[in-house]
């Protein structure tokens, strides 16, 4: 009973809320891969994009709000999320027009489109914070749990409970979708096979008579839809707050990196792995080791190996111990 | 037009003497692809000098010459991979001089570079279905014929092209060339790095799609071994053409043999 109780406190502490966040940071590492593979960059705006993108579903879930449209169960946001991406989309394509563009065409170094990025950056950090405030918005509405602590204990009559919010769930579900999507759209579609080509071999792509800008056109469509949809599943499964999601770089360019830059698959595990490092690590274990050991061995302390307020220094370590042993990602992705 | 009239032995020394300089041109009858008295290199300094290369439909013309002889360079300029400060590059007597690279290849040009030629992380099959990505037509009886060619892909055409061996992936590179259903198959040293079995077995093909109607063209380090199926050969000295005669006199002249085949 005590092993059970002992799993049941993990899997609400831990599992739980490390799936969640893993599969958000997968579908943001899937942007940032994405761009990577294709356009050859290492696009720095794309945390500002996500928040971009979850402040346009945001305003749109309020403009719902006021005309009385709900989702029923499900967060308004879900409806909203087409205009979020839509506005998105334009808003990337548009700075790929007035920025992007120039610089591939003078050919210029990937650096130097890091550069630009830093400065898209600064610009959609400034649009968001001018248009929303910096401050946290909470937008999520509808059923709040799936499963409460409380129906759990009910239910099975162990001491722990296991609370399931709707929004971990509806996260994973959709991240699950939105990547089977994905994976077919690359790996059986004609656009989508021309996207990898152009990925694997920009020379011959051309050769064949691959389009370059309709590739980085639709590239630019999805990265959006992509950073839209894990933007808004973090807002609601936390909430929306400008500079977290500038934050959120750093777990997202880990996650990458980790599974190899340029591959998708890789930025997917790459996800989950730094999710689940960053909670395991900062999760405080004395209560499970109390249900685990005999009462004489019970732990003293918090049993956490580190603080949350240092959670982002897990992605760089995770980042760095990459970066030394294997550069090239563990799904062996392009070298950084 | 027949090989006849392009060349003439002029040299005046008996049929083992190769033919020198550049091929004489008919201009009221063009061979099917000309490159004409092109100019031009990557900078300000020139590598090509008034060099001609002329190919003909269901002929093998091999570009041979020393390192640094602006063979392939040659090759790109027909390909347009290169801006020509003169001359000018036909296909079936159309002036395609101004033309991209990818704009020849709708014209019926194919070209396989020397190296990078494939992509390697797609499966063989996708492979040729990129080398098709043009066509917007059925393009499964191509790609039967190229696996027809080069059985050895069909087997392995769920696998990817970048798992293959040097032989194979030359193979899923010609192949990929092919897709296209060209005129013009333009081949940039494709025996580079494999070994001299599979260098057969890969010339062996190219005289079979050379038989199928195409204009093959192609650049080759192996020169001798290239000349021997070769219909037409080039020898290139610093971006002149030195001597122009079909690979059978090349061989057979002494001069050209010491001076660019190691005796």
């Amino acid at each position: 009973m005590d092993i059970l109780n002992a799993f049941v406190l993990l899997a609400n502490f831990v599992i739980v809320p490390a799936l969640a966040y893993g599969s958000q940071l997968a579908l943001g590492a899937l942007g940032v891969t994405l761009i990577y593979g294709i356009l050859r960059f290492s696009n720095f705006a794309h945390g500002d994009t996500m928040a971009f993108g979850t402040m346009v579903t945001i305003l749109v879930t309020w403009w719902f709000w006021s005309m009385g449209i709900s989702a029923g169960p499900l967060p308004t946001a879900l409806l909203a999320l087409p205009f979020g991406i839509a506005a998105t989309a334009l808003l990337v394509l548009a700075t790929d027009r007035a920025v992007y563009r120039f610089y591939r065409r003078v050919k210029a170094k990937p650096v130097i489109f890091v550069i630009a990025s830093l400065g898209v950056m600064f610009i959609l950090n400034g649009i968001v914070r001018f248009v929303i405030g910096p401050d946290d918005r909470n937008f999520a509405d509808g059923e709040r749990f799936l499963v409460t602590a409380r129906e759990f204990r009910q239910m099975t009559g162990l001491r722990e409970g296991l609370a399931i919010k709707t929004t971990q769930a509806l996260t994973v579900v959709i991240a699950i979708l939105v990547v089977i999507a994905l994976f077919w759209f690359l790996n059986r579609t004609r656009t989508g096979k021309s996207m990898r080509a152009y990925s694997d071999n920009e020379d011959l792509a051309l050769l064949s008579g691959i389009d370059p800008e309709r590739v980085v056109v639709i590239t630019w469509v999805i990265a959006a839809g992509l950073a839209t949809i894990a933007g808004v599943l973090y807002g609601l499964d936390k909430s929306f707050k400008p500079f977290t999601y500038f934050q959120l770089l750093l777990p997202i360019f880990a996650s990458a990196i980790v599974g190899g830059l340029g591959n998708p698959l890789g930025a997917i595990a790459g996800g989950y792995l730094v999710a689940f490092s960053e909670v395991a690590v900062t999760y405080a274990y004395k209560k499970f080791f109390a249900y685990l050991l005999p009462e004489r061995l019970e732990p003293e302390g918090l049993m956490q190996l580190l603080s949350t307020d240092y959670k982002f220094a897990v992605s760089f370590a995770i980042l760095i111990l990459v970066l030394l042993f294997r550069p090239t990602g563990l799904f062996r992705g392009k070298a950084v | 037009m027949s090989e006849d009239t392009l060349i003439e032995n002029g040299t005046g020394e008996g049929a083992m003497r190769a033919r020198e300089g550049a091929p004489l041109i008919d201009p009221d009858n063009p061979p099917f692809l000309l490159g004409d008295s092109m100019r031009g290199g990557y900078g300000a300094a020139d590598i090509l000098h008034e060099c001609t290369i002329a190919a003909e439909k269901g002929q093998i013309t091999v570009i041979v010459g020393p390192n640094g002889a602006g063979k392939s360079t040659a090759m790109k300029a027909i390909f347009g991979m290169l801006d020509l400060r003169a001359g000018k590059v036909t296909i079936g007597g159309k002036d395609i001089t101004g033309l991209s690279p990818q704009e020849r290849v709708a014209e019926g040009m194919a070209f396989v570079p020397q190296t990078n030629n494939i992509f390697p992380s797609m499966t063989v099959e996708e492979n040729l279905e990129m080398g098709a990505f043009l066509r917007r037509d059925d393009i499964a009886g191509t790609m039967e014929e190229v696996y027809e060619l080069f059985p050895v892909l069909k087997e392995k055409r769920h696998q990817l092209a970048g798992e293959l061996s040097g032989g194979q992936r030359q193979q899923v590179a010609v192949g990929r060339a092919l897709m296209t259903r060209p005129t013009v198959l333009m081949l940039d040293e494709p025996t580079a790095g494999v070994s001299p079995i599979v260098m057969d077995e890969l010339f062996d093909r190219i005289i079979e799609i050379a038989r199928t109607g195409l204009t093959i063209l192609m650049v080759e380090q192996n020169a001798r071994q290239a000349l021997e199926i070769a219909d037409m050969g080039y020898v290139l000295v610093q971006g002149r053409n030195r001597y122009t005669d079909t690979g059978a006199r090349l061989l057979a002249d002494p001069e050209v043999r010491r001076s660019f085949l190691g005796g």
